[in-house]
């Protein structure tokens, strides 16, 4: 299972194309096993999510929470850590958005709300990471429990907040009262009046989410950091010999990959709902685990990975719309099976593309 | 006065018992599996998994051994897809476990819907089709014996089948663990699988055989949930209950008495919240009920952190045994 023994492209490419054909082929499998034609589902979902620049758009929408939460578990995963609690630190992140919200919308315009947004939901989900950082590095409490714990902590303590501190007073929801013009974002459409984005929630945090895939291109593969951050991930025993601390190192990829989670509740939040809700969440911390595992944990990866993914959700609404019978629970099932075949079977096909590949050796023997 | 407080706490700890049950079945679940060195965090997507199943199942025979069964099945298939990524594949455990969390909540709803259109329920169980209370003899008669009354006749009977099944698994699973071959094996297998393998013990096989006992265990656990303690699935019935057994099972440090104690203790705090949701404390006031729900959660934190003892894993959890280099 070394690397090396496959030619790039086939590592690279062939592998992750023959995973997805895999989940694909069993999705269809899955759709013929309710009566419905897989074909048709196909053209749906296509048709929903990139056949008109509207659908593309909502697209685009989805696939800026799956960059923010992809960048997560991947810079996480270049330190060799496994931040499942994405989920938590976006939500936790969503406070640091409504705190800059609310207390700014109504005097200031949106711009310099921005700031404050991005950083106060940054500080909270990297402070949502820190603990569960901490413990993996000073006391070796594994991070993966810690942040599913967190992820419950996070799901209470909001539902909590909501419930009777930040409640919009007379309201049945448990949401904040909606922010004014000071606190919402452009939406594309507003930018670019005649793309034709119509009512696409895609706004102005798509350039966010571009810019933090640049900026953690250049963290992890330019910066003294990123290099000690992929040295510690790739030989932690030797790392902590080259002068490496462990625990800095821990600590502060846990705050970034927060951050980064947690920021991506400005698309939600500041974008899009302009108040703060329950459950705005909903999964998107979880799909960015298979969002950095498709995208092979580098930017460039993940963007293409987050497009498809947001294609699936758009264009799974579109579907469940056209054959009912396909209820928007079937790209849940989708999402499980592109994370099983490209994550957790990622080697199944190696061996057979092994013996494919390996050049010819004379008979010995 | 008394009386009433001792009234209180019987209905406290009667409603511990149910609440503790599928808890406890899906942490033994987890510690068969994780003793071996197989991390499993789809302890949720099993549950949820076998909730279905036996809710389906019991509904269209209108049999809960059937329905059991039906759950079992379900259960322990997902538990083999695990087995087949992290096993044979040597997959990454912990994306497997997130996969099967996935594909159940994502498959029970669709099929659910495809089958009983009711919005991804199962129809409400026939006759026959829910495990019911188990009455013990005499507990009619000797209900107004002060004290040992009430305790014999509200708190011990009166339970479905399950909850007998969950308790008495516990001393089972001990037996197993430390009076059998197999358990002697599946421990050392969780912390050094190369020692097992130089004895000649199949590595695979050993922990295939946990993967299955995890599922069946799971299979007993949602099934708790929809054909016993309810009549009947509903969509994302477990809630995060796999989450808690997992957290239990940390918290108990991968021993099987201690998963008892710490499924009563969670059981407990999520009876005590539901039972006291709204008044208020002495000394304390109203306590918020959000609290109660993230208790488990940052006890075991707490304790993953060492400051309240030490809750060290199997040596080998969650890293994928490689027999020779390839």
């Amino acid at each position: 299972m070394t690397a090396g023994q496959l030619p790039r492209w086939v590592d690279l490419g062939l592998i992750p194309f023959l995973n997805l054909a895999a989940a694909f082929l069993v999705s269809g499998l899955v759709v013929l096993l309710i009566g419905e034609n897989p074909l048709n589902a196909v053209y749906y979902l296509l048709l929903g999510s990139v056949g008109s620049v509207e659908g593309f758009g909502y697209t685009l929408f989805y696939a800026t929470n799956f960059i923010f939460t992809g960048l997560a578990v991947a810079v996480a995963f270049h330190a060799g850590l496994f931040n499942i609690g994405g989920e938590g630190q976006a939500y936790i992140g969503g406070l640091g958005v409504a705190f800059a919200c609310l207390a700014l919308d109504q005097y200031v315009p949106w711009y310099v709300t921005l700031p404050f947004a991005v950083v106060g939901s940054a500080i909270m989900g990297a402070a949502w990471a820190l603990i569960p950082g901490w413990l993996q590095a000073a006391r070796g409490s594994h991070v993966v429990i810690t942040t599913i714990m967190f992820n419950f902590i996070a799901a209470a303590l909001m539902g909590y907040l909501l419930n009777s501190v930040m409640k919009k007073p007379g309201s049945m929801q448990l949401e904040t009262r909606t922010f004014e013009d000071g606190g919402r974002l452009p939406f594309l459409n507003d930018i670019f009046p005649s793309a034709g984005f119509g009512f696409a929630p895609v706004n102005l945090s798509l350039f966010i989410a571009l810019i933090a895939c640049g900026l953690v291109w250049l963290l992890i593969w330019r910066t003294k950091l990123g290099f000690e951050i992929r040295s510690f991930g790739a030989n932690a025993t030797a790392a902590v010999y080259a002068g490496i601390s462990p625990v800095r190192i821990t600590v502060i990829t846990m705050l970034i990959s927060g951050g980064l989670a947690g920021m991506m509740a400005i698309n939600e939040i500041m974008g899009s709902q302009h108040r703060l809700l329950t459950d705005f969440v909903t999964g998107y911390g979880f799909v960015g685990i298979a969002v950095a595992l498709m995208g092979r944990a580098h930017p460039v990866g993940i963007i293409l990975a987050a497009i498809l993914f947001g294609m699936l959700y758009q264009g799974g609404a579109e579907l469940s719309f056209e054959m009912p019978s396909i209820t928007r629970d079937m790209i849940i099932v989708i999402q499980g099976l592109v994370i099983l075949f490209a994550g957790a079977l990622e080697y199944m096909f190696r061996p057979a593309l092994i013996r494919m590949f390996a050049p010819s050796r004379p008979v010995s023997a | 006065m008394f009386e009433m407080y001792f009234q209180e706490l019987i209905l406290t700890l009667d409603s511990t018992l149910r609440l503790a049950t599928p808890l406890l079945l899906a942490c033994l679940a987890g510690l068969y599996s994780e003793r071996s060195g197989i991390v499993d965090i789809g302890l949720e997507g099993k549950m949820l998994g076998a909730a279905f199943g036996a809710g389906a199942v019991a509904y269209v025979t209108g049999n809960a051994f059937l329905g059991l069964a039906g759950g079992i099945v379900v259960s322990v298939g997902l538990a083999l897809l695990h087995g087949f990524a992290s096993i044979t594949n040597r997959g990454n455990q912990i994306v497997s476990g997130v996969a099967i969390n996935f594909l159940a909540a994502g498959l029970t709803v669709l099929l659910g819907q495809y089958w009983f259109s009711q919005g991804g329920r199962t129809p409400s169980l026939p006759q026959g089709g829910r495990f019911l209370d188990i009455t013990f003899p005499f507990a009619e008669e000797i209900r107004d014996i002060p004290y040992l009354g009430p305790v014999y006749s509200d708190l011990l009977s009166g339970h479905n089948l399950l909850v007998y099944v969950a308790f008495l698994a516990v001393p089972l699973t001990w037996w197993v663990l430390y009076r059998t071959r197999f358990g002697l094996h599946l421990r050392a297998v969780g912390e050094n699988p190369a020692a097992v393998d130089t004895a000649g013990i199949s590595v695979t096989w050993l922990r295939y055989r946990a993967v299955i006992a995890c599922g069946f265990f799971c299979g007993l656990a949602g099934s708790a949930l929809s054909i016993a303690l309810a009549s009947g699935f509903i969509k994302d019935m477990t809630a995060g209950k796999g989450f808690i057994a997992l957290a239990a099972l940390i918290f108990a440090k991968w021993k099987p008495v201690n998963a008892m104690l710490a499924c009563l203790l969670f059981g407990f705090l999520d009876a005590f919240a539901l039972r006291q949701q709204g008044k208020e404390l002495p000394l304390i006031g109203e306590v918020p009920s959000q609290f109660f729900q993230a208790l488990p959660y940052i006890l075991t934190v707490i304790l993953l952190a060492g400051f309240i003892g030490k809750a060290i894993p199997p040596k080998a959890a969650g890293v994928p045994y490689l027999k020779e280099r390839t």
